[in-house]
């Protein structure tokens, strides 16, 4: 890092903002996230803003505009670490249910002068248009998770946030699985875990809110839902979730479209 | 009705609700008693303070991916088998810090790692295999150069009641595995549940000084040649009633001249490498260490917690993963579980409790998957194959 205090900034794209609130749902470290590095801006917290260069930038939201595809350049260029903030960021966010559509038919439906909106036709992840050091889960993001984030690369160090499944926090909570013991179908065993298996301990199914895990098996996992009862078109929407733009999930999305 | 002294080696019957007092007789001194329980639709292992705390009554039905809890047909207090916890959680716990470290000027300074006063626990209803287990474990953390401080601590001070499987689970097949469904050694008390004519008694074998310290004060009766005679009973019919069996036969070698055999691919298809299997397996003992720091970058913990071979991250060496795919992975657990465990450790990895065939969400069956491999032995000539199958 520079001397003196890291610059950290926040940049907002197409999202709901509730990544960049969990930096203030910190709380308790907060001040010592405060203490350690300069906010440099941050929208949901300040007006003021500092120039660049930044030695930190968390980028939320996905790439949706012309101008959003030349504002994440400029924001890369003035960034030393670039790291993404959840679903949107990182894999497109629910945005992207338009992916598979015709965004001009969305448009002319909602507006009234359909010619006055510029968009692109798909909602994509960052890392579809410049590099990303560090990509971080979850919809939203564990706060927790973003203080590892940021400990590890102020300290110079890989943060801790494990790709495996959910199953495997399921598991260390001594959580009963949802699927095997309630027959609930269950997203976690292809689900990156980050969440502390929050849903399955209240006995809910995963919805998937961070991203495929490594060596995601879905065509497998899917076979088990059918098992369960789940029905095509139920399978694709549970794949059609906050990170269906993910190549995992698009695709056995699309495997049950018809 | 007596209270007379008993000896380790001698075994007693006590009538149904004086089982209440062995709980009472250890909390009394201190143990905090485990045992099973019933939570979230599942029986699991949990604090117990009366005898009203089991799940009676209460049986489960187990089949590949599938566990469901049902009402039994009598009032048992036994009449399941084993769920998704296993003992493993309380003598090695899924988390704990190795160390702390604070930033001291120039220096570092190691902090004292608060560890309470070693627990002191009893296992209430440990079933045979999950003794089998424990012995394993036990070799694992205390049999080699390197000792598990912590595991051996709370390990040391453990009071074991071992409770025979009259009513072995769909998935069981502790038979096949020469780990029950009776338990022979490793327990202080070992208790098997007879009911006859709605009446409710248990055997009470005492398998050490502690157990029969235990026992003494709480008012039971010599067994009888009847008594004796239903528990053998109940237990053969039980071992001849297991879910699942495995044969053992050549099992090590079996798997080791079929490292290439197609099956592996076929349940790469299925496997999820979701890692279930490892963690609810009563013998998997692997972990992962994570170092990290505060924001400050002051304070420096070292955390170990459980891992799995069914993650990328566990066989990460420079440059990458050397099992980078599920079907090099499923492999490497099975074969390990059920042969190189035996060149490792001396015994199979592999209890029988069934619990990997149960957890596992799309159903993966340990004994199915060499069966198969069995079936189709790749380095068997065919001729050879058919002779066997007639």
């Amino acid at each position: 890092m520079a001397q003196g205090k890291p610059k950290l900034a926040v940049w907002k794209f197409a999202s709901c903002d509730g990544c960049q609130l969990s930096l203030l749902d910190c709380e308790d470290e907060l001040l010592a996230v405060a203490g350690a590095v300069e906010i440099a801006s941050f929208p949901e917290a300040t007006r003021a803003t500092v120039k660049g260069p930044y030695d930190i930038s968390l980028v939320e939201g996905s790439i949706t505009t012309p101008h959003d595809e030349q504002r994440i350049h400029s924001i890369r260029r003035s960034s030393r670490f670039l790291v993404t903030i959840g679903a949107c960021a990182t894999a497109g966010g629910i945005q992207a249910l338009r992916n598979f559509k015709d965004v001009n038919e969305f448009t002319s439906l909602v507006y009234a002068h359909p010619d006055y909106i510029q968009t692109l036709k798909k909602s994509t992840p960052v890392t579809d248009h410049v590099f990303v050091d560090f990509e971080l889960r979850g919809c939203p993001i564990n706060k927790y998770q973003l203080i590892e984030v940021l400990s590890a690369l102020l300290h110079g160090r890989k943060p801790n946030t494990p790709p495996h499944a959910v199953c495997m926090e399921c598991k260390q909570r001594g959580a009963v699985c949802v699927m095997v013991a309630h027959a609930i179908p269950c997203l976690g065993p292809v689900t990156q875990a980050g969440c502390g298996a929050l849903c399955p301990s209240y006995a809910r199914g995963c919805y998937g809110c961070f991203g495929p895990k490594e060596t995601p098996n879905t065509a497998s996992l899917a076979a088990g839902w059918a098992e369960l009862g789940v029905s095509n078109r139920d399978l694709m929407r549970a794949f059609r979730g906050f990170n269906t733009y993910a190549e995992p999930f698009r695709r056995e999305s699309e495997a049950h479209e018809k | 009705m007596t209270t007379e002294p008993v000896h380790a080696g001698g075994t007693v019957a006590l009538e149904g609700e004086q089982l209440d007092r062995l709980i009472t007789a250890l909390s009394e001194r201190k143990f905090e008693v485990l045992g099973p329980k019933l939570h979230d639709g599942a029986i699991v292992y949990d604090r117990l303070s009366s005898l009203n705390d089991l799940p009676s009554g209460w049986s489960d039905e187990q089949s590949p991916g599938k566990y469901r809890i049902k009402r039994g047909k009598g009032d048992a207090l036994f009449g399941y088998v084993v769920g998704p916890h296993s003992w493993k959680k309380f003598l090695y716990p899924p988390v704990q810090r190795m160390w702390q470290a604070e930033r001291n000027g120039k220096g570092l300074h190691i902090l004292p790692n608060h560890d309470s006063a070693p627990s002191k626990f009893a296992f209430f209803g440990v079933r045979p295999c999950e003794l089998s287990a424990l012995a394993i474990q036990d070799k694992i953390f205390l049999g080699g150069p390197y000792v598990d401080p912590g595991y051996k601590a709370r390990r040391e001070n453990l009071f074991l009641v071992a409770v025979n499987c009259t009513q072995p689970g769909g998935n069981c097949f502790c038979a096949s595995m020469n780990t029950g469904p009776k338990a022979v050694a490793g327990f202080d008390l070992a208790l098997t549940e007879l009911s006859q004519d709605g009446h409710r008694s248990f055997l009470v074998e005492i398998g050490t000084a502690a157990g029969a310290a235990m026992l003494s004060g709480i008012p039971h009766r010599p067994a009888t040649d009847a008594d004796k005679q239903l528990a053998e009973r109940v237990l053969a019919h039980a071992a001849r009633h297991m879910g699942r069996k495995l044969d053992t036969r050549d099992l090590k070698d079996l798997l080791y001249r079929n490292y290439e055999h197609p099956q592996w691919d076929k349940v790469a298809e299925r496997c999820l490498s979701c890692a279930n299997c490892t963690l609810v397996c009563p013998t998997c003992f692997c972990t992962t260490v994570e170092d990290s720091t505060d924001i400050t970058g002051n304070h420096a913990e070292r955390w170990r917690r459980w891992d799995s071979c069914f993650t990328v991250d566990f066989s990460y060496i420079h440059g990458g993963s050397v099992r980078a795919t599920p079907r090099s992975r499923y492999r490497q657990w099975m074969v390990h579980k059920l042969a190189a465990w035996l060149d490792q450790f001396g015994v199979s990895g592999c209890v029988g409790c069934g619990r990997c065939i149960t957890w596992c969400p799309v159903g993966i069956d340990i004994t199915a998957e060499a069966s198969a491999i069995r079936q189709s032995d790749q380095a068997k000539a065919p001729a050879e194959q058919g002779r066997e199958s007639e």
